[in-house]
């Protein structure tokens, strides 16, 4: 049963991740702060290992006569409080400080990515352990342990960096098993089982190469703090006396703070700059993956305001009405032009030359599938739109006002008081850390200016006229704790808590059960009869035009295609789109045939000529 | 939300047993001949033996181990070898100075924090890179080697503050300031880059809610949004955060206290590691185990208060 697609070599499939990992660090080397740090890196590592080639002095040669030395021609930086050579100690602490760090990030690195690899492919367990190593090690301070190791085994630099490895191995661990359990998952390891890789194979051919990357970041990260550490350690005169590294120097030239503070200076310039350097690498090698992982993310995440540039503006199809429309216009929308920034530096338009008028008591539909433009256009009206949208053309005449000039602070007046909103996704639209009670209250108190205990009043009676068996319960509630009907009704009472003149509601039943959408329905069009509001609905869905809409504009491509009233376009849509659309209801409605599958679908296939 | 706190507890208790096994059989078996290290290379045999058996050292490790926890529940942890002061008096005259040191360090941290953190994700530009720059510096320069730079510019060259010493606050509280604030200042730096961050990412991401949207529409002005309901949703990364830097501040009190000849509990520790005095090294596992416990539990209390969801469950 396996088809021609399952065979597919893994090695294939993975093929792009690996690419993309290899390229990576070839990219980090066009950022200069991340070659100044390698370079500098490359310098230490080099110093440390040629010791005692560059060295003019035995590091631990004290020399009584040159005790605290200035520089001179025989120490060119000086002589420590022992009289020992300043650079030569310089440059063989370079290689033990560096060796020190070393066999703490091995150590961790051994420990760590073994045991995440087991933990992660192999069980619950381990896991279970580990978590119980980790929380142990978590629970007291690094120096403290070591402090406490340090009086058993003594100021051995190696012993403590190695026990110091150890507890940072969870750094190492965390990592690996978070990258497994994520891709044990995938498919194409599945694929790789099935194909008959070992265990072993997958490991190192998957999932390595999955976290390789974050590996190398990791390094750097667990380095520095061993470095850290290590010097700290030696800082406080805990080291071994006939071992000379940065820290030891450090601890010297502190207790000479007041006669040589020079002698301080070198050791923390080496140690501050290694440092630096290896955060930086960190952070470019970090930026560069996640900028590599970037795009697949953003794809998935914003909600795209979607290409809709391009095609000459047609001619927008009006019907007329069989009457003089009547009543006060209450938002006048001329020619609204929406954009984005776009990544060439230019503008992107979402939003093209949008006209509308809505009237008092006048529901008005803005019609079309998503990324049409509706609720751009129904954003820019509260000029709420996504971070980096702007109103780049047009004008939103509202109570005498233009909104797309009117300040921040005045907008701020007449949202949620003369113009609402009702969003699509009720239970991501409430705060989760408040209770509904003081969400619904504290607008009323900002836009009414009313006491809390008369905005609580009023909010309990809005509760309970949008239909919520127990207002008192309810308001006392967090949103989690109420279900999504529930959250969509008290969202509804938040919008009209003000009495506003009009109501924007953003697909206000797309989220929600079948049932409960239509006594939703009907709330809205109460409500909008009580209260007599203008109101803009955006919506994919003709149903509900036809059931509350009394005008309908049809959005494609951010420009409106036809507009007038409903009954004229259901009756006789003249755009092909408004026609497809409404073709697409019909079928909707349709019950189906029985599902057709693949298998026994009466397409020829070469086994079925064979049968 | 008693039953949350008595099994946080519990689980405290327990993590404080592991703590106190593990690190009593190390220091136990690990020591080498302890008596020997206390009399010094010129005792005779003899006299090694009596000590070792004056002190109990040669029972069996495990009935050492059910002395000390039998006493450690009646507050003896026994006696310093070398100065013979009880464990709990030498602990416990310096665990004051380290506390308020870190708790003020604790406070600046959470305080800058939430201030440049908001900034940098609300108005970015300038303020961003300069908290960007401050997390990498913040990162990558240890503490102590801060507070030295510290001593060397505002103690000696500009003479602000004192280099070195430590006055209580109920004594002087000018004097406190005084001695304190380079101490917080050093301790607090590496404390403010990592929660800087951490806050500047979590107000990013609290701000890409629908709820800010729908908040928006009802006309509430933007500096409440933002100080009221984003911050409050993106306290509880920033808290998990604080929980875990609190016991690297622990340990980087140790050694900045050093650099400050600061009467804490770093001097005691450093003491104690250098004689290798086991029942003091073992009395500071506890007190650190036990601060470490109570301020995580501190924090847990705070999340549930933050995180209604957390708060019920």
């Amino acid at each position: 049963m396996i088809s021609p697609a399952h065979t597919t070599d893994p090695e294939i499939v993975v093929a792009p991740r690996d690419a993309s990992k290899v390229s990576l660090f070839r990219r980090v080397l066009r950022n200069p702060l991340a070659v100044a740090s390698m370079g500098f890196l490359a310098i230490a590592v080099i110093t440390a290992l040629f010791a005692h080639f560059l060295a003019p002095h035995d590091p631990n040669t004290a020399v009584i006569q040159n005790v605290l030395a200035p520089p001179n021609s025989e120490n060119l930086l000086g002589a420590d409080g022992a009289g020992r050579d300043v650079l030569s100690r310089l440059i063989f602490g370079a290689q033990f400080s560096l060796a020190g760090a070393l066999v703490a990030l091995l150590t961790s690195m051994i420990i760590g990515v073994s045991g995440g690899l087991l933990a992660g492919y192999f069980g619950k367990w381990i896991d279970t352990a580990w978590t119980w190593v980790i929380s142990l090690m978590m629970a007291l301070p690094t120096i403290i342990v070591l402090l406490a190791a340090r009086a058993v085994v003594g100021p051995s630099l190696w012993l403590s960096m190695l026990i110091f490895g150890v507890m940072l191995s969870p750094a190492f661990f965390r990592l690996v098993y978070a990258s497994v359990t994520a891709v044990r998952n995938e498919l194409y390891v599945d694929a790789a089982r099935v194909s008959g890789l070992g265990d072993g194979r997958i490991i190192a051919v998957h999932i390595l190469s999955v976290v390789r990357a974050p590996i190398v970041i990791q390094s750097a990260i667990v380095g520095g703090i061993a470095l850290a550490v290590q010097s700290g350690l030696e800082f406080l005169g805990l080291g071994d006396i006939n071992v000379p590294t940065w820290g030891s120097m450090l601890s010297d030239g502190f207790t000479n703070l007041y006669t040589s503070p020079m002698l301080i200076l070198w050791p923390a310039l080496a140690i501050g700059l290694t440092l630096i350097s290896l955060t930086l690498l960190a952070n470019s090698l970090r930026d560069e993956l996640e900028r590599s992982n970037a795009p697949r993310k953003q794809r998935r995440k914003a909600k795209a305001p979607a290409a809709t540039e391009a095609e000459a503006p047609s001619e927008i199809i009006r019907h007329e009405e069989s009457g003089a429309p009547d009543g006060e216009v209450v938002l006048e929308v001329t020619n609204l032009s929406v954009g984005y920034p776009s990544p060439d530096g230019g503008l992107k338009k979402v939003v093209h030359d949008v006209s509308l008028t809505v009237r008092r008591g006048e529901v008005h539909g803005l019609v079309g599938e998503s990324g049409s433009g509706k609720t751009q256009t129904a954003w820019s009206i509260l000029r709420l739109l996504p971070e980096g949208g702007k109103i780049v053309g047009g004008s939103i005449h509202f109570q005498g006002r233009d909104l797309a000039k009117v300040s921040e602070r005045d907008m701020q007046k007449i949202r949620g008081r003369s113009i609402a909103y009702i969003p699509q996704e009720p239970m991501s639209n409430l705060d989760p850390s408040f209770t509904i009670g003081s969400q619904l209250v504290e607008p009323m108190q900002i836009q009414l200016g009313i006491s809390a205990k008369e905005a609580k009043e009023r909010a309990l009676s809005l509760l309970a006229r949008v239909g919520i068996p127990h207002p008192e319960r309810t308001f006392a509630a967090y949103p989690h704790e109420v279900s999504g009907g529930m959250a969509q009704r008290v969202l509804i009472a938040g919008a009209i808590s003000c009495n506003p003149d009009l109501l924007i509601a953003d697909e206000p039943t797309t989220a929600l059960d079948v049932t409960v959408q239509a006594e939703v329905l009907d709330l809205l069009r109460d409500l909008q009869k009580e209260f007599r509001m203008a109101v803009v609905l955006v919506t994919h869905n003709f149903g509900v035009v036809a059931d509350l809409c009394d005008r309908v504009s049809v959005m494609r491509l951010g420009r409106i295609v036809e507009t007038g009233p409903t009954e004229p376009i259901f009756e006789s849509p003249r755009h092909p789109y408004t026609q497809e659309l409404l073709g697409a209801i019909l079928s909707e409605a349709e019950p189906r045939g029985p599902l057709v599958t693949a298998g026994n679908s009466a397409s020829p296939s070469p086994k079925g000529a064979v049968r | 939300m008693i039953a949350f706190i008595v099994r946080r507890l519990l689980t405290g208790l327990v993590l404080l047993a592991a703590i106190t096994t593990f690190g009593f059989t190390l220091l136990y078996l690990g020591g080498g001949d302890i008596a020997r290290k206390i009399l010094g290379e010129s005792a005779d045999a003899q006299t090694v033996a009596q000590k070792s058996h004056e002190l109990g050292l040669d029972r069996p490790v495990l009935a050492q181990y059910g002395d000390w926890v039998a006493h450690a529940f009646s507050g003896d942890f026994g006696s310093s070898w070398f100065t013979g002061q009880t464990v709990s008096a030498a602990i416990f005259s310096r665990l004051s100075v380290t506390l308020s040191l870190v708790i003020g360090t604790v406070l600046v941290v959470a305080v800058v924090s939430v201030v440049l953190g908001v900034l940098a994700a609300t108005k970015r530009g300038w303020i961003d890179k300069v908290a960007q720059l401050l997390a990498i510096l913040g990162h990558a320069i240890p503490g102590f080697l801060f507070a030295v730079g510290l001593v060397l510019f505002f103690a000696l060259t500009l003479g602000w503050f004192d280099p070195t010493g430590y006055v209580p606050f109920t004594e002087d509280p000018t004097g406190w300031v005084k001695t304190v604030t380079l101490p917080v200042i050093a301790l607090a730096l590496g404390g403010i880059a990592n929660v800087t961050q951490q806050i500047r990412g979590a107000v990013i991401d609290a701000l890409r809610n629908d709820y800010v949207r729908t908040l928006r529409s009802h006309g509430i002005p933007e500096r409440r949004v933002i100080l009221k309901h984003v911050l409050r949703n993106a306290a509880g990364p920033a808290l998990a955060v604080l929980a875990v830097i609190f016991v690297g501040l622990l340990g980087g009190a140790v050694i900045v206290e050093q650099v400050f000849a600061i009467p804490g509990l770093g001097q005691v520790a450093v003491q104690a590691t250098t004689q290798g005095d086991i029942p003091l090294v073992m009395g500071l596992l506890v007190a650190t185990g036990v601060i470490v416990i109570v301020f995580n539990l501190l924090v847990d209390l705070a999340q549930g208060w933050l995180n209604p969801k957390v708060r019920l469950s």
